[in-house]
């Protein structure tokens, strides 16, 4: 039985022991979910969105869909992956399981919670009915695949004029209980009016076993609210993450999204913003810093529907060894959307000569009053500026090192959340096998 | 304290210096001067140990020791500082951390201890006060967006922080204005003492009336063709460099 097959097949049983009415609008958002992955399948390179980016040997594997959880995950097992010098809710799920345990929830001034909660309370079946699924909808197949398993994950709602002084740290471990686990965390954010919030998202495998994570994320920010939403992807190099997540921004709102890619084996960021409103402020930033075989996957997509909006995209790469990147980053201006300002820029380091890009910047622009740009650049370290910083005394690694922390400079200090911004740096300057002797 | 013999290097398989011999001792000025394309930038980046060029014969000592072996960032431990003619901008690392990086990185190659932050901060003050450069300068990202004289002023002022043995001004003078001139020669003599030498590479007399050479060596095609005094840079700009070929 091939995996696909597995998941078909294992959607009944599933389905019986959720706990979920099945007359709920949730039971019909899932059914047609599976019959919708039934009919499509995974992606394959002939499909144009995956043409560098191949699921094939993942999915070989035979993956525990419900595994086992690790009960005796402790504190000490998961502290170093957390930001602890700063207070926060914490949502923690160990094998795709909510942690009460090791979870700082709130319902006082706004909901912090899980999904699995939401879905089954009638206190939340509004927020639900209208949230739940509306932005994945019909999307891609493997959103669908993981909203007919959508179960456990974040619920974050957040209600008018509400600023969250805490920021909301949502982490998924694997334990390796058991030797191939598939995941799929979903999660809801909902921010009111007027309201703030910040979010750092993490998965992390604890073992060297093998783990597919495929996580679905649906944001919707109402007018004038902003959002900052911070995914560190710095797994290890058994584990596999396909990300998909869709923010819907009403009027005067700030949505920003961070990606961190550091590691893993293959990593696919389906990003979307979706505009409902005029004078919306969309940010994308990410930086990938890749080596070995790893491969980083971001596909963007920013939807300018109404005038006066901007959004402004800026992607930075460094591959080493033999590791592969691919940035698609399209921007859609439609015809309504007059005066849209829309920036897109993607750079890229090739270390090694093993190591590969493939960029695509794609701008469809049906208005005529606005102002688009992108840019996109590939090359090398600069020689020249590797002599300059020798000649100062400065021993080729640690330049090599500086000047590629420079080169992703200007995307960490994008960071609004100090603790956060020196954990980057500090993760950073890991993966360039360095220490520096300064915060930048 | 140098000492160049017979050195011929090349790129790209094309010779551009064609047996150079030049010695400097420590407390002495130098001027290498030329006309463009003589060599003279190629003779400081070899010395500096630039990759790119290949020695093919000849040698380059720096106290009795061949240099040959040593990585540019080696040779700078050793003493060797060169004054880029065209300093690289190097966005997203501020001078204040660039500099911190350099001297830190020379203290570790001797077997020191890191420079303790208070005393660096120091140090980069009465260094930057030297050079009469702002505060504010120092926290801006390295020669981005620097004016040129503002680049060369950084130049010599990292050249304070670092204090060499032998510092080697490439073109240093050129897209200066006459006071910028003043208050990066001003700040070469200031350091200039009885240990130390300095090899100024120039295409126009000018930076030598504030920068007295001791030796004034032209290169032509390269090789020197001429040494003398001081008064052979004043011969050079009146008659040009034609009557030398």
């Amino acid at each position: 039985m091939d995996l696909k097959e597995k998941l078909v097949s294992s959607f009944l049983a599933f389905e019986n022991k959720g706990g979920i009415d099945l007359d709920s609008n949730t039971h019909s958002i899932r059914s047609k979910a599976i019959q919708n992955f039934e009919k499509d399948g995974f992606p394959t390179k002939k499909d144009e969105e995956w043409k560098y980016t191949s699921l094939k040997p993942l999915l070989k594997n035979d993956f525990s869909l419900f595994p086992e959880t690790e009960k005796s995950i402790g504190f000490k097992n998961i502290e170093d992956y957390l930001i602890n010098d700063i207070e926060s809710y914490k949502l923690i799920f160990i094998d795709g399981v909510f942690s009460s345990f090791l979870s700082d929830t709130t319902h006082d001034e706004c909901d912090v919670c899980v999904l699995s909660s939401a879905l089954t309370r009638p206190k939340y079946k509004m927020v639900v009915d209208n949230y739940f699924n509306t932005i994945a909808k019909n999307n891609n197949s493997l959103s669908e695949l993981n909203t007919a398993f959508a179960k456990e994950g974040a619920f974050v709602n957040i209600p008018k004029n509400t600023i969250l002084a805490k920021p909301i740290q949502i982490l998924n471990f694997s334990t390796g209980s058991e030797k191939e686990v598939m995941l799929q965390p979903r999660n809801l954010v909902v921010v009111g009016e007027n309201s703030h919030v910040q979010i750092i998202e993490r998965h992390q495998n604890l073992s060297k076993n093998t783990t597919l994570t495929n996580a679905v994320t649906e944001i919707f920010v109402h007018k004038r609210a902003i959002v900052d939403y911070y995914k560190i992807q710095n797994d290890t190099d058994d584990s596999s993450l396909i990300d998909s997540t869709f923010v819907s921004q009403k009027q005067q709102s700030v949505a920003s999204v961070h990606t961190y890619s550091f590691g893993g084996k293959i990593i696919r960021n389906n990003l979307e913003f979706y505009h409902e409103g005029e004078h919306i402020t969309s940010h994308l930033n990410g930086i990938s810093i890749l080596n070995d075989k790893q491969h980083v996957d971001n596909h963007t997509l920013v939807n300018h529907k109404f005038p006066n909006c901007e959004s402004h995209e800026l992607y930075k790469g460094i591959y080493a060894d033999k590791s592969t990147g691919v940035f698609n980053g399209k921007v859609i201006v439609q015809q309504a959307a007059q005066k849209t300002n829309a920036f897109q820029q993607n750079n890229n380091i090739l270390i090694d000569d093993g190591a590969t890009i493939n960029a695509k910047p794609q701008l469809e622009i049906f208005a005529d009053d606005v102002k688009c740009s992108h840019g996109c650049t590939i090359g090398q370290l600069d020689e020249s500026a590797l002599f300059y910083m020798q000649s100062r005394g400065i021993p080729k690694k640690e330049a090599k090192a500086l000047l590629l922390f420079a080169f992703g400079n200007d995307v960490v200090e994008k960071i609004k959340i100090p603790q956060l911004k020196s954990r980057i740096t500090k993760l950073i300057a890991k993966n360039l096998g360095v220490e520096l002797g300064f915060d930048l | 304290m140098l000492q160049v013999k017979n050195l011929h290097a090349s790129i790209n398989d094309k010779e551009i210096l064609k047996g150079i011999n030049l010695e400097i001792k420590a407390g002495e000025v130098h001027a290498i001067m030329g006309p463009n394309g003589s060599g003279k930038s190629t003779l400081s980046a070899v010395i500096a140990g630039k990759e790119e060029y290949e020695v093919t014969e000849g040698s380059v000592l720096l106290n009795n020791e061949d240099l040959e072996d040593f990585a540019p960032e080696e040779r700078a431990h050793k003493g060797i500082f060169l004054s880029f003619q065209y300093p690289i901008e190097i966005p997203g690392v501020t001078v204040t951390n660039f500099i911190k990086t350099a001297i830190n990185s020379t203290r570790k190659a001797k077997g020191l201890e890191d420079l303790p932050a208070k005393e660096m901060l120091k140090l980069i003050r009465e260094k930057a006060d030297l050079l009469e450069i702002d505060r504010k300068f120092l926290s801006r990202s390295l020669n981005e967006g620097f004016s040129g004289g503002e680049k060369k002023r950084n130049e010599i002022f990292q050249m304070a922080m670092l204090e060499p043995k032998l510092a080697i001004l490439d073109e240093t003078d050129s897209g200066l204005d006459i006071d910028a001139l003043k208050v990066v020669a001003n700040g070469v003599n200031k350091l200039k003492s009885k240990d130390n030498a300095v090899l100024v590479i120039t295409h126009y007399q000018r930076l030598l009336d504030y920068i007295v050479p001791d030796f004034v060596h032209v290169l032509h095609n390269g090789k020197i063709v001429k040494s003398g005094g001081k008064e052979l840079a004043l011969e050079l700009e009146e008659k040009g460099y034609d009557w030398l070929k």
